[in-house]
């Protein structure tokens, strides 16, 4: 204030204008929720793993290795939220992850094909998968949620009439050597191998580097994107978004393909790293990737969400989940955490968005 | 538009009808075969039901349903395999059985994965006059549901049987990797390790979903991390081998590991020195046998006793470095 009265030329600020204190600024953003729970389950499983182990979980290893359980999921939620921004659910997701594995093992294994041609198949196929979700969707105003569990049954049957018809079993054992020697393949089984003091090796997978660039296109895309502003607008009134001169249809079906692609990203990152396809993968991925994406500050509603929230979201589930092993707690506490954390990330974004955001 | 919608709404229905009840796919051998003369019952009207609670989506129920189809083709009978959409879902199994008795059928072979669940409705199949045979699961209540015979192996003598490997081995302090809580007999392994290994029934348990390999393998390396001394690892099936073994190789230490269950890439794995052993129990016979059996039952009333009490071991077996290179092959083709 003292420094606004001494200069006395300026005019003052208009009040029309509300002035914000950074914390303001900062907790307006849909992600600040996100960062919180973020800092809680990094403080509470450190503390932990500290108390009750050898302080392993944030250790260099320990990073990288809930940094990798993060980025299965985180793949998939960033397409997953602009999705639900734009309004949408995408059940599917999860089936198409272990239907582009079956692709490429298949492919590999039985056709004969090259892995990368496989891969790229498997990507091609899933995306125009994805697409058809989206036009089903568009075509019949049906909401997708229905659609979607219609495609998700579909998607995993056609997986099994696929192996057992052609290959009798459902894992398929990819040779490894293959991985190694094919230029696509060996990008997505890429790791770098970092030398640890007690003699083991910890590995910076290549996920984690996917799952980055995903995050960092995805909030280019909605926040500084002509198709960005579609995508918001589309999920906050798709009538009013047509009136305006959004094409709402394409916006839609692009988002369901972008969906899908990132399933078959993950499947060409599964299946080239553990050289094998299984039927059952991705079986749950839906519902993480829409938990991640909810604990980011995207609303069920569409119209609002955030990126970079979804990112720390699959952040902080991946390092709960790994957490409590490090903490040498049973397991089966991870799913009990995983419906607390997404019960006081609503409720503490709910508060954050009512209180900071000025939305309702 | 209208009509569309409605085609589209029977549609979706359609297909959630058949992504939830997951049902049989009958087998039929074609009807070329003839059983012995004087025989009961004609060998093209035998209809076998088989209800398991293994989807044929897992790499080990497929080549049980594979030695369900050898059965049925060599046999020349029919046989109708299925299996409830979740592994877990008894209720769903309980009605499958319920259809499969309403079908009349010349046999039942039924998994009994809980029989506090499932036993009302199998004793429904044996009042109601129907041979029942019962494979996998189910080994020590078959006899008392009036079941002729179960064809599967102990669980909880396979732990014990890897636990004394490991004993055996030196391992000091393992841990076994269960990727289904809640099934009976997944737990019978893990307590059979233990007490095979320490002598009693407590030891560590990791859990995790094959849906998510990554996870496993980044549950087990935290284990690893958290736990410098653990020096063995078994975990209860082929998907979760390959994350265990991806965790071991990263931890650059010298641990033991073992699995159930056969794959191709276990064998290799096994064959290179990488895995110590693979407990097999041969599926493909658990399939295969119950429908052996109940075509002979069918029509000269013959019924082998197995162990005087009517259980038939198809193991366990251990596959070790010597004999893995021979099974391979079949592996891959789901036929071990």
């Amino acid at each position: 204030m003292a420094s606004t009265t001494t200069a006395a030329p300026k005019a003052p600020g208009s009040d029309r204008l509300r002035q914000l204190s950074l914390t303001q600024r900062v907790l307006a953003r849909p992600a600040a929720g996100a960062l919180i729970i973020v800092i809680f389950v990094l403080i509470v499983f450190g503390a932990l793993s500290f108390l009750r182990g050898n302080g392993a979980f944030l250790s260099r290893a320990g990073i990288l290795n809930f940094l990798d359980a993060a980025s299965q999921i985180g793949i998939i939620a960033t397409a997953v939220a602009l999705l639900m921004i734009a309004g949408e659910f995408d059940l599917s997701v999860g089936s198409m992850v272990g239907f582009a594995g079956i692709i490429i093992g298949i492919a590999v294994t039985i056709w004969g094909l090259p892995l990368w041609l496989a891969i790229v198949l498997a990507i091609v196929l899933a995306t125009l998968l994805g697409a058809v979700n989206g036009f089903i969707v568009v075509r019949t105003g049906l909401p997708s949620f229905i659609v979607t569990l219609a495609t998700l049954f579909i998607i995993r049957g056609l997986s099994s009439v696929l192996t057992s018809s052609v290959t009798n079993i459902t894992y398929i054992p990819i040779d490894p050597a293959k991985v190694a020697s094919d230029p696509l393949a060996s990008l997505f089984a890429w790791n770098l191998s970092l030398q640890e003091p007690d003699g083991s090796t910890s590995f910076l997978q290549v996920s984690i580097i996917f799952w980055i660039l995903m995050a960092i296109v995805g909030v280019w895309i909605l926040g500084r994107t002509r198709f960005g502003n579609w995508i918001a607008g589309v999920g906050g009134s798709a009538s009013a978004a047509r009136n305006v001169g959004v094409p709402v249809a394409r916006v839609k079906i692009t988002l369901f393909a972008l969906t899908a692609f990132s399933a078959a990203i993950l499947a060409a990152i599964q299946s080239t790293r553990f050289t094998s396809a299984d039927i059952l993968r991705g079986t749950g991925f839906e519902l993480d990737a829409i938990t991640t994406a909810v604990i980011g500050g995207t609303l069920l509603t569409g119209g609002y969400g955030s990126v970079a929230g979804t990112f720390l979201g699959a952040l902080a589930l991946g390092a709960a989940r790994q957490g409590i092993v490090f903490a040498d707690i049973n397991a089966d506490w991870y799913k009990i955490a995983i419906g607390t954390l997404l019960l006081v990330a609503v409720v503490l974004n709910n508060w954050i968005r009512r209180r900071f955001a000025g939305l309702t | 538009m209208n009509l569309r919608k409605k085609a589209f709404v029977a549609l979706a229905g359609a297909a959630i009808f058949i992504g939830a009840c997951n049902a049989g796919t009958p087998t039929s051998g074609g009807g070329a075969v003839a059983g012995p003369d004087g025989a009961l019952v004609k060998r093209s009207d035998i209809k076998i039901e088989i209800v398991t609670h293994g989807q044929a989506q897992d790499g080990f129920w497929g080549v049980v349903r594979n030695g369900v189809k050898a059965g049925a083709a060599q046999m020349g009978v029919t046989a109708n395999y299925s299996a409830p959409g979740q592994e877990s879902d008894m209720p769903g199994m309980v009605s499958l059985i319920e259809a499969a008795i309403a079908k009349k059928p010349t046999g039942l072979v039924v998994s009994i994965p809980n029989p506090d669940a499932l036993g009302p409705t199998i004793k429904k199949a044996v009042d109601a006059g129907i041979p029942v045979v019962s494979m996998n699961s189910g080994s020590d209540v078959f006899k008392s549901l009036g079941v002729l015979a179960h064809v599967g192996q102990t669980e909880y003598e396979a732990g014990l049987g890897a636990g004394q490997r490991f004993k055996d081995a030196g391992v000091k302090n393992a841990v076994c990797f269960n990727q289904e809580v809640g099934n009976k007999a997944l737990t019978l392994r893990c307590n059979g390790f233990f007490k095979g290994l320490y002598d009693k029934e407590d030891g560590k348990v990791l859990t995790g979903q094959i849906s998510d390999p990554t996870g496993m393998q980044n549950t087990i390396a935290a284990a690893i991390q958290a736990d410098p001394t653990i020096d063995g690892i078994l975990t209860l099936g082929p998907s979760v081998a390959k994350p265990a073994l991806a965790a071991v190789a990263a931890s650059g230490k010298s641990i033991h590991l073992a699995t159930f269950d056969l794959s191709a890439d276990v064998l290799t794995a096994i064959k290179d020195g990488k895995m110590d052993f693979a407990i097999d129990q041969q599926q493909f016979l658990q399939g295969y046998l119950p429908i052996v059996i109940l075509v002979n039952y069918a029509e000269t009333r013959n019924l082998p006793t197995g162990n005087g009490q009517g259980l038939i071991m198809t193991g366990p077996g251990f596959v070790t470095k010597d004999s893995a290179a021979d099974v391979i092959a079949l592996a891959a083709k789901g036929l071990r």
